[in-house]
């Protein structure tokens, strides 16, 4: 029975471990179904609120699908894939100062008002 | 000049750095920055458009279709995954296999970009602009063209990247690391048009 994982020589860096095609298959496939879900939640009937909570859920799964088998991080080494979270998990925290002034333009703060 | 030479007084000299950061290719790695650095304009983008979103009581829901853009997606989608067959191949050494599925995801790119312009001129044409729209607030045409237009230039630069490496491939020039970089390029902006479809598609579907 022929070894599903082959090990090559390439080019520049030595070998890679050079699995077969199979499992980018499943994960395109699942990247479909996600899409496919977030197609049918833009007809369900939910607050705009609630779509947008699901529908980032699933974006976010999507992303991690992707970032990890396609882009293989998941295959990188362990303190490049923690390097790689904590930085853009910090700067995306750090764009929630946001949504106050965002609140405020929508509440009419004195100063947001249109004369 | 010895390295006792250049060491600090009374501090021990730096060891010297011994390969890359991280054991990863520097190519790779700085794509890899690119990408993280992009990661940022993007969401700066798209929290942007949230703000904005959240902020204007008279939002447009100007979609009234969503075939277009599922088409558009599924056309990504699997341009990742062929990309992917063609990294595959390159690293098995398959330079004509690799190069064939390199052309087929510049050409998937080329028909989402043809679809991308089809569906702005659609929008054009029912009288939305950069500042107005008949809609709502004329926000929403600056939000939707610098979203799906800084998109619509990555996907055309991820063309030309593709299209440039791939035959820089065959002739020899480049190897099996530079497409895996390329690659890399490419999924990201598949990686991007998943936050793009929901936040600025399905978000506003008139139905």
């Amino acid at each position: 029975m022929a070894n599903p994982i082959e090990v090559r020589k390439t080019g520049d860096h030595g070998a890679h471990v050079t699995p077969g095609i199979g499992k980018d298959v499943i994960v395109y496939v699942c990247l479909l179904v996600l899409a496919g879900v977030q197609f049918v939640m833009a007809y369900q009937n939910l607050t705009v609120s609630q779509m947008l909570t699901r529908m980032m859920f699933v974006a976010i799964i999507e992303a991690s699908l992707a970032v990890l088998f396609f882009m293989h991080l998941y295959s990188e080494k362990r303190s490049f894939l923690i390097f790689v979270v904590v930085f853009t998990v910090s700067v995306l925290l750090g764009l929630q100062y946001g949504w106050t002034d965002s609140n405020r333009m929508i509440n009419g703060a004195p100063y947001s008002e249109v004369k | 000049m010895s390295q006792a030479d250049l060491t600090m007084e009374g501090h021990p000299a730096a060891a010297p750095m011994s390969g890359p950061i991280f054991s990863i290719p520097s190519k790779k790695f700085a794509m890899w920055l690119f990408i993280i650095a992009d990661t940022m304009t993007f969401s700066a983008c798209l929290f942007a458009y949230g703000f904005l979103r959240n902020g204007a009581p008279n939002w447009p829901r100007p979609f009234h279709s969503i075939t277009n853009v599922a088409i558009m997606t599924f056309i990504l989608l699997t341009s990742s995954l062929t990309m992917l067959i063609g990294v595959r191949a390159s690293r098995a050494g398959d330079k004509p296999k690799a190069f064939l599925w390199i052309m087929v995801t510049a050409v998937l790119g080329i028909v989402f970009a043809l679809l991308h312009i089809r569906e702005w001129m659609g929008l054009i044409g029912e009288g939305m602009t950069m500042f107005k729209n008949p809609w709502g607030t004329g926000l929403f045409g600056s939000a939707f063209f610098s979203i799906t237009g800084l998109h619509l230039t990555h996907v055309v630069s991820g063309v030309i990247a593709l299209l440039a490496v791939g035959l820089r491939y065959r002739t020899g020039r480049y190897n099996a690391d530079d497409i895996e970089v390329v690659g890399l390029y490419w999924h990201f902006v598949d990686l991007v048009w998943m936050f793009v479809v929901p936040l600025v598609y399905l978000l506003n579907l008139n139905h």
